[in-house]
């Protein structure tokens, strides 16, 4: 009994670990310019697929793929900021939302074109057996926290210690306040849909050798991390992280005690019973 | 002559279409399309109500759409009963968990509500496919007989069905106009205007968001038990994310917050989507930068459109009148 505990608070860690990572990217952006990212769950996938891709095209190792998947949806992700957000920055809130829709349609049909339906695993040069603290895990497992735990310092770090960082916070702690001190939004903006972009790929990178990937897999993780930054408070950095593992330990306890069919529901479910009682999410910001 | 051209005789005649249209084609096929093509309208209408004209983007219309269909169909095939009966029951139910959902979900304002809507429906989604002593999960309901005849009537055939569909179609699109053209319809648009300013002056706005958004989802549902009649077959699919965005394509391609956007975006993405066919799943390699390259030039739609061109006109021309007596108001309007 109390190894299965155990064992459950290991996984627990691992998929907590990766929706937090979901999680700070769209909570960064949220703070930021205030938009809901539908899309992140797209970008998500698109960080999955060009890890995989990478590797099985140029043989390069696992952690330079990731590398490079970084690169390509950051840029992704600023893109999508210059040509889509940024027009709407003006507009009607429901606007930017459909727009992301849009956006993640796209992306989804076009993955599927490019690379097919099918679910694909990951090979990983983590595959190994250890064991840990009289537990039996994989490597993989065992990076999947640690990679996370580091890049959520490096993130901290970068946000309170160094200039450009600050911006971002800046802004979105006091927009107007940021322009008045000579803070170029445009900048922050792209920056922040970059590191938005980044932090979705590291956690796709990282996660699909123990899941799958597929066109769809963005679907539950975005949908979940959307809960996580509700439970945590829009905008917040450590709500996102707080919320993420809260999540990934519902949910991990939930399979085990509870039903493994049913595990899914339980974010929604704690999403439901959290707005019935605070329509404004936990440790909302008296502002807006 | 610009007297003929009214919205009145305009809307007349393309009923008139509709209902000789059957007579002069025996393609089933045509026929089968325009029947979905009703049916789905008629879901659009609700997601306009609340989202278009309400303001309020509620993301769990798919699901309603389920709920509707997997009440009549579970009604019929499981209990036996009459399928008029069964859609009577189901869109009581609907209706009813529209209500309580309603009652929580329209606390929530804006990203949230937006966020809480599509939760709500991946639920409902989940429930559908997961609940299997219920609903056969993931091999759906099979057998949904066809609508049970009234009288002499029978709707075996596709042109009956076609004649049945229309027959809601008109009927939904006559309770759109009467809302919208009321007090209440402008009620809604008050409140997506600012819900703060209907408040003050005297907008009970939670009231009235929970009748938008109420009978927005008797409209999914009605939409729901048609279609779980008319195709015969449903399975958890139809409640998932994506039938919602695509009937948010619909709306947004036709105008949101328009009367005739619903029909109009339906009509046209449904038959495109037909001469895309071998696309297939790549369709939305398309549709998909179509609704985002349309939300950032040309939200209003079609319908929008050309209602706002209609303004344009009819203020040019009242200005030319009143230019001689009042050369003031035209310099506001610049």
């Amino acid at each position: 009994m109390i190894d299965i505990l155990v064992q459950q608070i290991f996984n627990a860690m691992t998929i907590g670990s990766v929706y937090s990572l979901v999680a700070l990217g769209l909570t960064l952006v949220y703070g930021i310019l205030h938009i809901p990212n539908f899309a992140h769950g797209a970008l998500y996938m698109v960080g999955g697929y060009m890890t995989l891709i990478v590797m099985l095209e140029t043989g390069v190792h696992y952690l330079l793929a990731i590398v490079a998947s970084i690169f390509v949806v950051g840029i992704l992700a600023i893109l999508m900021e210059r040509l889509v957000f940024h027009p709407l920055r003006n507009a009607p809130p429901t606007h930017d939302k459909i727009a992301a829709i849009g956006m993640m349609l796209f992306l989804e049909a076009l993955v599927q074109l490019v690379w097919g339906a099918e679910y694909r695993p990951m090979p990983t040069p983590f595959g190994q057996v250890v064991e840990f603290f009289g537990l039996t895990v994989t490597m993989q497992r065992i990076l999947i926290i640690g990679t996370a735990i580091v890049v959520m310092i490096l993130l901290n770090l970068f946000l309170k210690k160094t200039m450009v960082g600050a911006t971002i916070i800046a802004m979105s702690q006091d927009r107007e306040g940021a322009f008045l001190v000579g803070i170029n939004a445009n900048k922050v903006a792209m920056l922040t849909f970059f590191i938005s972009g980044g932090l979705a790929a590291i956690a796709a990178s990282i996660a699909s050798p123990i899941n799958l990937v597929f066109p769809g897999m963005g679907h539950l993780v975005i949908l979940k991390a959307f809960v996580i930054i509700i439970i945590g408070g829009m905008g917040s950095i450590p709500g996102a992280i707080i919320g993420g593992y809260i999540l990934g330990f519902s949910e991990s306890l939930s399979a085990t005690f509870i039903s493994n069919d049913y595990k899914d529901l339980i974010a929604f479910l704690l999403l439901v019973v959290i707005l019935t009682a605070r329509p404004k999410g936990l440790f909302a910001k008296g502002v807006h | 002559m610009e007297k003929v051209l009214t919205n009145r005789n305009l809307s007349m005649l393309l009923l008139a279409i509709a209902i000789l249209f059957p007579l002069f084609t025996d393609n089933q096929y045509v026929l089968h399309i325009f029947s979905l093509t009703f049916i789905w309208t008629i879901a659009v209408h609700g997601l306009n109500l609340i989202g278009g004209f309400t303001g309020q983007l509620s993301l769990a219309h798919a699901g309603f759409f389920g709920i509707g269909a997997y009440s009549v169909g579970l009604l019929t095939v499981k209990m036996g009963l009459n399928f008029w009966l069964a859609l009577v029951l189901g869109l009581i139910i609907t209706t009813a968990i529209g209500f309580v959902i309603g009652l929580v979900a329209l606390r929530t304002k804006e990203h949230f509500f937006a966020i809480y809507t599509l939760c709500v429906g991946y639920i409902i989604y989940l429930l559908l496919y997961k609940w299997e002593e219920l609903t056969e999960g993931v091999r759906g309901l099979i057998g949904i007989p066809v609508p049970a005849p009234i009288g002499p009537i029978t709707f075996d055939t596709p042109r009956n069905q076609y004649y049945l569909l229309l027959f809601f179609l008109v009927l939904v699109i006559f309770l759109m106009h009467r809302i919208m053209n009321s007090i209440i319809g402008r009620t809604y648009i008050a409140i997506r205007n600012s819900e703060e300013l209907a408040e003050t002056i005297g907008i009970a706005t939670m009231k009235q968001k929970m009748v938008s958004f109420v009978l927005s989802t008797f409209f999914a549902g009605l939409s729901g038990g048609l279609y779980a009649a008319f195709v015969r077959f449903i399975g958890p699919d139809i409640s998932y994310i994506s039938v919602t965005f695509d009937m948010l394509m619909y709306l947004i391609v036709g105008g949101m917050g328009t009367l005739s956007g619903p029909l109009i975006g339906t009509l046209l993405i449904v038959w495109l989507s037909q001469y895309l066919q071998f696309l297939q799943n790549y369709r939305m390699l398309i549709f998909g930068p179509l609704l985002t390259l349309l939300i950032i030039f040309y939200p209003r739609g079609i319908a929008g459109g050309y209602q706002m061109w209609r303004a344009k006109r009819y203020m040019r021309k009242t200005q030319q009148l009143m230019q001689p007596v009042n050369p003031v108001s035209m310099k506001e309007e610049k």
